[in-house]
């Protein structure tokens, strides 16, 4: 059995490999933003700095797994191929497993070009085991986005997957804080802020990285969009399966 | 000979439309099977109830004794990809390394490669590859896991005379070591060069399960036009079909339309314009069709 999971995270890994736009993307944003806005603002500023660079890096890594993994799964599911792999012995766990290790992948290297930013032109600074937790973190908190990934992918064609995907993930950036720090948001955005999954997930990232302390609102919400995502990603599978496999 | 797949009076229906009615084919162990029919006979269909992509509406489908849907089962059948879709990313090597790691014992990758002429493109991904060495691929596939059971949907389709001469060859010989076999294809030629058994399906339904030889016979037929003042030309003998156009042209499908042209002649009737002409597969089926729904 494992050895299926491992054929399937290969298979798909390569292809991340082989089309390395999507890692590019995923990646670029956030370093950029961090070059134009987050060192000349708050690059003096041990805590500012830290609490953005851990914006950014999650900003670079949910759109990997909000975007990137919802247009992978409705593209996959437009291919013959995808018929066809269900034909070889095995269930649907390998697949998914693969899938999700490959989406992590691809968010943990998205994180790389914006840490060295911090690192070199910041005064952000953190010691190895924050940084860990860090990291732990940002892949804890990444799962409901990838949820919410699995969710359009079963639901929309690629077509449409590719505008909602972003339609969704930048407005929530915003909302959640994570492009404009919570003290800075306009009023009628800082209202609804702490009930965005991002801003739940900014505050534990903050929280572990630059030793604030997290809104208990945010972060029950953010438990709770997990919850909602994980059961509309179940539905979404299980409906698209029904149609074309029944 | 032991039955080792089974459709037993199964019905298919996607939505209102009727893809299978109350279809029962068996699948002997060492046998190739030709299924032969036009598009949207219900060809697809049936194969994807034989490997696990779909459950019947109402009937059973069973493979090696078990269910289609259970992976053990499908450990032992192999499936051409559509070449469309394969993984344009990947190399040739890569693909046959991914398909061979769910079955317990793959075939040898090189003699693989060797056996439909890919061992050169090894490395190459399959993006670059022409339609044909994507087909080709796309077969090997299919018997990458050492399968006793293999289903082909038109093997040979977009291949150049010589490749599909050599993919023949390498079924026939699958076939010799034991191998079972259900190839689906359009033309007549593909069935007759492999198979000894041929099932012809139309709208849903089994028309004729036969040897070779005496499907060719039904499909064998001609089309024979002719301007007259007829008014049943139905009733003319071995007449299958019978049509008429608004001119007062009428065109029948026969069997034997030497015969039928004897009749003509001696019936009396002053004819202008005869023609006779073989019909494509196509009309063959509709033709054995129509008879059919005659008969019910």
């Amino acid at each position: 059995m494992s050895s299926l999971v491992v054929a399937h995270t290969r298979y798909l890994m390569i292809e991340q490999i082989r089309v390395p736009i999507g890692l590019l993307a995923s990646a670029l944003f956030p370093s950029l933003s961090m070059v134009v806005f987050v060192v000349p603002m708050a690059g003096d500023h041990a805590q500012a700095a830290t609490m953005a660079s851990a914006s950014m890096m999650f900003f670079g890594a949910t759109s990997g797994a909000l975007i990137g993994l919802s247009i992978a799964v409705a593209m996959e599911r437009e291919q013959p191929w995808n018929p066809y792999l269900r034909t070889l012995p095995a269930g649907p766990f390998p697949r998914f497993t693969g899938r999700m290790v490959s989406t992590l992948a691809v968010m943990l290297a998205s994180v790389v070009p914006v840490l060295l930013v911090a690192a070199l032109l910041t005064e952000a600074t953190i010691t190895p085991l924050r940084l860990l937790a860090g990291l732990g973190a940002l892949v804890v908190c990444g799962i409901p986005f990838m949820l919410m990934g699995l969710f359009l992918g079963y639901v929309l064609t690629s077509k449409a997957v590719v505008a909602v995907s972003q339609l969704l993930f930048f407005p929530l950036a915003i909302l959640g804080g994570l492009l404009l720090p919570p003290a800075h948001l306009p009023d009628f955005i800082a209202v609804v802020s702490p009930y965005t999954p991002t801003r739940g997930a900014a505050e534990l990232l903050w929280a572990v990285t630059a030793g604030t302390s997290p809104d208990v609102v945010s972060v029950v919400m953010l438990a709770v969009w997990t919850v909602v995502a994980a059961v509309a990603a179940g539905w979404a599978y299980r409906r698209d399966e029904g149609r074309r496999f029944s | 000979m032991t039955v080792i797949a089974r459709a037993a009076e199964i019905t298919r229906r996607y939505g209102d439309a009727l893809a299978l009615d109350r279809v029962t084919l068996d699948i002997r162990a060492g046998e190739i099977v030709g299924l032969l029919g036009p598009n949207g006979a219900g060809k697809s269909t049936l194969i994807n109830l034989f490997v696990g992509l779909r459950r019947p509406t109402s009937g059973t489908v069973t493979l090696f004794g078990g269910s289609p849907q259970d992976p053990a089962m499908r450990r032992r059948i192999g499936m051409t990809p559509q070449e469309t879709g394969l993984p344009e990313t990947l190399r040739v090597g890569e693909i046959i390394d991914f398909v061979s790691a769910h079955f317990p014992e793959p075939c040898d990758k090189d003699e693989l490669l060797a056996r439909f002429g890919l061992s050169d493109l090894i490395k190459r991904q399959v993006g670059g590859l022409s339609g044909g060495q994507k087909r080709r691929l796309a077969v090997a596939l299919a018997f990458t896991g050492n399968p006793e059971l293999v289903f082909l949907d038109e093997p040979t389709t977009g291949l150049d005379v010589e490749s599909r001469r050599s993919l023949w060859d390498g079924i026939a010989s699958f076939h010799e070591e034991g191998g079972t076999v259900l190839v689906t294809s359009h033309y007549i030629e593909e069935i007759e060069a492999l198979a000894r058994r041929v099932v012809v399906v139309g709208h849903g339904r089994v028309l004729a399960d036969d040897t070779m030889e005496s499907v060719r016979g039904i499909v064998g037929v001609r089309r024979v036009s002719f301007t007259a003042d007829l008014p049943d030309p139905e009733g003319l003998p071995g007449v299958l079909g019978a049509e008429r156009a608004g001119d007062g042209r009428i065109s029948l499908v026969t069997t034997d339309p030497d015969r039928l042209v004897v009749e003509l002649v001696t019936g009396g009737t002053p004819f202008t314009g005869l023609e006779i002409k073989p019909t494509t597969l196509e009309e063959a089926f509709l033709a054995i069709t129509s008879k059919e729904a005659a008969h019910v």
